[in-house]
């Protein structure tokens, strides 16, 4: 068993915040924070921010308004051209609707499925998961992860560095 | 009740806008009204308890959600049979004939379309403008979209009378050579209610997924265990997931409230594109897209207010929040009025004898008391709402609530057959009336609505566990604030 890491358990999202802002400031790199919900400040203490996922949206969305008007175009002015009260074959007002539809459709398919592939999702299993009391995260367990790839990694030192931080648990990870 | 407003003084970072301002006596800082959303002594277990208990515990369910889905189910199948027959006969069994071509199928569409419309509004528009007091409801109302559209599409699709050939609407290369007419707003209607089923969907399933890993880690009983854990995806919390899961979730309620406004209006352009008097009025899609809210809220109120009482929600679901969803059902209904108040100002002001007429025969044609009977449903008995006193009480709002329903019910009936009845020409004139089959088919998609509805209560997280613990610790947070008088921002 490879060893992956320490996680330590918190009392509260406070606690759990500001021992992130501490190993942060004491240099430590390879963090990772699990919380019932999203701590307002942590992935900016974590420099979590991930700024792909908005562009992702937005070509999608142009993806999806230039395949909503071309198909229009494609449909009403080259394979089947249809006389419809003697409008014109590219009726581009008409054709602004759907093309409205297809953009937000494909935005859409862009944040969900982009926010879930970027977050590796699914995956049924992980090593955090044998950790005890790691499933209270989805209730009201507040853990932070060291991962042992850190630079500043160091089994007894670290540790004590989370207890002193106010850690209720320090386990390790293995994977 | 542990909150204290009085003694919350802190300074409002993220505000809860308080939709009506109430006079100044009254008003709460911001901190005593997110308290009002979540009452009694909560922690974050506690609250994942109390909601993840309801499907975990299936000994939870009272008599009442047998009682409702007995009916449902009754009523489901009523439409089986509707839809049995109709396929084998035709739509010649409905009431539809010339000169009222569309009738319930439309009426029904419409109907429940626009009912769908809260639920968008709530989780996405209130999510956009910070309203802390959706997160208690927004999970309810989604699943209210997503059931309604889903009998709203059932209309259309069995009224194109083959529905075994119904993706012909879609456009696919095809040995017919031929294409959908983009130039009809019949086809947008397509894209818009299939684009908005398809975003619902997806908005409520990401809503769900913490919600999903909750029940997963609490359920004792293996199978559940397995089926809750393959719908939460593996989701353990982390930050750079919540980080991102955050901002996708605001971009998807981004993308999703011009997408509920672009529904109605589409919807409202299969009457307004056409050239018949009392359908082709610029004012159709703000006044269809207000009423859809308006019926939305009407149908949250009535599924809430019950449901919250046989499960003991109140600490969830407070009085301030059917408060709330109160008002914006007076400030919507207001807004349907005065469409109503510009159709006859149009009929007038136009000077076309066929506009006068429809608007004439509207008032005093045959169909003269559904009218008179949808103003007093839409335009006056909603008036009560102005009182707070009326306002707070649980059993006049689900008493105007089911009134508003039938009244935008009548809305529908009197712009659709209504107009169609009496054309241009007196010797087609003709009635309509709808047949046991269409009373057969509308019964019984409320059988479908609730039939999915009550499922949906009884299997899934129906109040979305993750953002009330979020909830609780702002109120918190601000309560700390206020009573340590320092804090570290």
């Amino acid at each position: 068993m490879r060893r992956s890491g320490l996680v330590a358990r918190f009392r509260s999202p406070e606690d759990l915040l500001a021992a992130v802002k501490a190993l942060k400031s004491r240099g430590y790199r390879r963090l990772d924070s699990y919380s019932p919900f999203p701590i307002h400040g942590m992935a900016e203490a974590l420099e979590a921010e991930d700024a792909r996922l908005p562009w992702l949206v937005f070509l999608c969305g142009a993806a999806g308004a230039a395949l909503g008007y071309g198909l229009q175009y494609y449909t009403s002015v080259i394979a089947y051209p249809l006389n419809v009260g003697g409008r014109p074959f590219h009726s581009w007002p008409s054709f602004i609707p759907v093309t409205f539809e297809t953009t937000v459709l494909l935005a859409a398919f862009g944040a969900v499925f982009g926010m879930f592939a970027m977050n590796g999702l699914p995956q049924p299993h992980h090593p955090l998961f044998d950790v005890p009391g790691f499933d209270r995260t989805s209730s009201d367990a507040f853990f932070l992860h060291v991962e042992a790839s850190d630079p500043l990694f160091d089994r007894p030192k670290t540790e004590d560095l989370l207890l002193s931080l106010g850690a209720i648990s320090v386990h390790e990870v293995l994977s | 009740m542990s909150s204290n407003p009085e003694t919350v003084t802190a300074k409002p970072d993220r505000l809860v806008q308080v939709p009506n301002k109430e006079p100044a006596s009254h008003s709460v800082s911001a901190a005593g009204a997110d308290a009002e959303l979540l009452l009694g002594s909560h922690s974050y277990d506690s609250v994942t308890d109390r909601i993840s208990g309801i499907v975990l515990d299936q000994r939870s369910h009272p008599t009442a959600w047998f009682a409702v889905f007995a009916l449902a189910f009754l009523a489901l199948n009523g439409m089986m049979l509707t839809i049995t027959w109709l396929l084998y006969r035709g739509v010649g069994i409905w009431g539809i004939n010339q000169p009222a071509g569309w009738g319930f199928d439309i009426i029904n569409f419409v109907w429940w379309i626009g009912i769908g419309h809260a639920g968008t509004l709530i989780s996405a528009i209130l999510l956009l403008m910070r309203q802390q007091w959706r997160t208690s409801i927004n999970r309810f109302a989604e699943a209210m979209t997503l059931f309604a559209v889903a009998c709203a599409g059932l209309y259309p699709l069995l009224h194109t009378g083959r529905p075994w050939v119904a993706y012909w609407l879609f456009p696919y290369p095809n040995i017919m050579g031929i294409w959908p007419q983009f130039r009809s707003p019949l086809i947008w209607d397509v894209f818009a209610v299939s684009t908005y089923m398809t975003v619902s969907a997806l908005f409520w399933f990401v809503g769900l997924v913490p919600d999903l890993a909750s029940l997963r880690d609490r359920a004792r009983n293996r199978f559940a265990r397995i089926l809750f854990g393959i719908g939460a995806l593996g989701w353990r919390g982390s930050a750079r997931h919540w980080a991102r899961y955050e901002a996708a979730y605001l971009m998807l309620a981004g993308l999703s409230t011009p997408l509920v406004l672009s529904v109605h209006s589409i919807v409202s352009f299969d009457f307004a594109v056409s050239v018949l008097p009392g359908w082709h009025t610029t004012v159709f899609p703000p006044y269809f897209v207000a009423g859809a809210i308006y019926a939305g809220f009407a149908m949250v109120l009535t599924l809430a207010i019950p449901v919250r009482a046989w499960y003991g929600l109140r600490d969830f679901i407070t009085d301030k929040h059917l408060d709330w969803m109160a008002k914006i059902m007076l400030a919507t209904g207001l807004i349907v009025v005065y469409g109503y108040i510009m159709e006859m100002f149009y009929g007038w002001y136009s000077g076309n004898p066929y506009e006068g007429f429809l608007i004439k025969n509207r008032m005093t044609g045959p169909y003269a008391p559904l009218f008179w009977a949808l103003l007093v449903c839409n335009g006056v008995v909603p008036q009560v709402l102005w009182s707070p006193r009326w306002r707070s009480s649980p059993a006049v709002l689900f008493t105007v609530s089911l009134v508003v329903s039938v009244g935008m019910w009548l809305e529908r009936f009197i712009i659709i057959p209504v107009s169609l009845h009496r054309d241009f020409l007196p010797s087609s004139w003709g009635m309509y009336v709808p047949t046991v089959w269409d009373w057969g088919m509308f019964v019984g998609t409320l059988g479908l609505f609730f039939f999915l509805m009550f499922l949906f209560i009884r299997f899934l997280p129906m109040i979305s566990i993750f953002e009330i613990r979020d909830l609780l610790h702002r109120i918190r947070g601000r309560r700390d604030l206020a009573t340590e008088g320092h804090h570290e921002a």
